[in-house]
């Protein structure tokens, strides 16, 4: 009764600036429980700053964030619902840690200070890890990995906090096209067991297959619907700029760039098959 | 042959250089990983103008040489994080301010008998019994608080907006471990000396890398290398009789190379992906 009354993820009205430069504007965006959501979007659309307003890592200058009820800068409890999957982590891959101990770093938050991992905790980050399929590399250091199987380590330990919502910026940077099917096969299975999911991706054709709902950004919210509605939708050129087109076939819409977008940056490349 | 350490300056330089090893080596690790290499010389540069205007007030050295060395950390820190300013720029500005503030103090002292060489470069003999048991205390403190927060600081050291992210208050480890520098290197100036502190927190955390890729192994093979380094070249000094802060740091360094020529990592570079064939490029 009321129980799921409480979007997961809200934001109205919300504008954000790096100095001058305008990030998002007036974007305004609502995220079930349970739903699995992507957002698309040419490069430098704002889809890495919108992951991280939500995360409260970044202050819009107008607007409202609120996560599970919650502005999204509440230190406490909400850091423990909110599993985080940067597109490049930004770490020396040189440092001297193992795989597992960097799962077991995303329970460092709700272990809290002072305190030492319990059996609890490490049961929890042993989980995470066979989730991706990366248990039999448990003792490696990181820098002895493949990108794929890095970037599914921080998958691993954003699921180690055992979130209620799993933000992922681009998730299939530098995952090869085989371990990708396995990938997004997790993120599915995820969303079957209840998991809110936000996923930012240029990968057009995985989206439409996997989420319930599609939010098109570059700079504002373009277009926001069920996949079919939106991917069909002849204003996703609003989305790419002028002179890209999509193609269905069948269910898997392309891009083709007809002539350069003013601005510079090339529209999404269409989706490698 | 160690009837050196029936003479008191002699114990009392032997028990500082061991705290020293020790908490330079742990506080290293740290400054290595997160490539703060260049705020630690900078934070030990920045004590000097504290020295200088210890001298001029007759006040306690270390308690003026830890008001600078803590207030540089503080102001690197927040030129850092919340300027335009590069973080390398602002220390650079903080350090070299700080010591012309003191070469300036040092000309108004002309006349008095300043061992201004031994704060520079350090002198065993200047350590008095008040020194060591406070550097003995704030090196507890300093290992002490690493040892409450050993994950937390790794955590940041490692990825900070992940820490952030689940709940960890990166920002405010931060400060810590700045302060945490600054106290290192004030409970250490009295020995090595200004311009030569930064090699021991430095050197025996790099070596200690070159050996393991394991965090907690680094800490503890720094920690030896730190000790050995302080204690063997305190030892070295007094029989070659020169400069204790400089055949300190200069065994830290032969350990360091012997550290490269036996590294394990020199072996396995390139690190080689296994399973996936992404670097197939």
């Amino acid at each position: 009764m009321g129980v799921e009354a409480v979007p997961a993820v809200e934001l109205e009205n919300v504008t954000v600036a790096y100095g001058r430069t305008v990030a998002l504007e007036d974007v305004s965006l609502r995220v079930a429980p349970h739903e699995f959501v992507g957002i698309v979007g040419p490069n430098g659309s704002g889809k890495t700053t919108l992951l991280r307003t939500i995360l409260g890592l970044v202050r819009p200058v107008r607007g409202e964030v609120r996560v599970f009820g919650m502005p999204a800068d509440t230190v406490g409890p909400l850091r423990r619902r909110v599993g985080y999957v940067p597109q490049i982590a930004p770490v020396d891959i040189r440092f001297p840690v193992h795989v597992f101990d960097v799962v077991l770093m995303g329970r460092f938050g709700q272990i809290g200070l002072l305190r030492r991992p319990t059996a609890a905790d490490r049961d929890a980050a042993r989980r995470a890890l066979e989730r991706v399929g990366m248990q039999h590399l448990a003792d490696r250091q990181i820098g002895q990995l493949s990108g794929g199987q890095r970037q599914r380590v921080f998958v691993a330990r954003a699921l180690a906090l055992e979130p209620d919502l799993l933000l992922l910026d681009e998730p299939a940077t530098g995952v090869d096209p085989g371990a990708r099917g396995s990938l997004y096969e997790l993120l599915n299975r995820l969303h079957q067991e209840g998991m809110t999911i936000l996923m930012a991706s240029h990968d057009v054709a995985v989206v439409s297959q996997l989420v319930d709902q599609v939010a098109c950004l570059n700079r504002r919210i373009v277009l926001h619907g069920r996949p079919e509605e939106v991917l069909g939708d002849e204003a996703l050129e609003g989305c790419y700029g002028r002179g890209a087109i999509f193609l269905a076939h069948g269910r898997l819409p392309h891009i083709v760039v007809k002539t350069h977008p003013e601005g510079g940056t090339p529209p999404a490349r269409p989706p490698e098959r | 042959m160690f009837e050196i350490l029936g003479y008191t300056f002699m114990q009392r330089a032997l028990v500082a250089s061991t705290v020293i090893g020790i908490v330079t080596a742990v506080i290293g690790v740290y400054v290595v990983l997160k490539g703060m290499a260049f705020i630690g010389a900078g934070i030990a540069h920045a004590s000097f103008g504290g020295v200088a205007l210890g001298f001029l007030l007759g006040w306690n050295l270390i308690a003026t040489a830890s008001a600078f060395s803590l207030a540089g950390a503080i102001g690197i820190g927040l030129v850092s994080r919340r300027s335009e300013l590069r973080e390398d720029a602002a220390i650079g500005i903080f350090f070299t301010a700080s010591m012309a503030f003191g070469v300036l103090l040092v000309g108004l002292l002309r006349g008095y008998n300043v061992d201004l060489f031994g704060f520079l470069f350090g002198s065993v003999l200047a350590v008095t019994r008040e020194d060591l048991i406070l550097s003995a205390v704030l090196g507890a403190v300093v290992l002490l608080t690493v040892g409450l927060l050993y994950k937390e600081l790794m955590f940041i050291s490692f990825d900070p907006e992940m820490a952030q992210v689940v709940g960890v208050p990166a920002a405010q480890l931060y400060y810590l471990l700045l302060g945490l520098i600054a106290v290192t290197i004030v409970i250490s100036i009295r020995v090595v000396g200004v311009i030569l502190v930064e090699a021991l927190i430095v050197t025996p955390a790099a070596a200690a890398y070159q050996l393991t890729d394991d965090f907690h192994r680094m800490m503890a093979i720094a920690v030896g290398i730190g000790v050995l380094s302080a204690v063997a070249g305190l030892f070295l000094s007094y029989w070659l009789n020169v400069a204790s802060g400089a055949t300190i740091v200069l065994t830290a360094t032969a350990l360091f190379a012997l550290a490269v020529l036996l590294s394990p990592r020199r072996r396995r570079a390139p690190a080689r992906p296994t399973g996936e064939s992404e670097v197939a490029s």
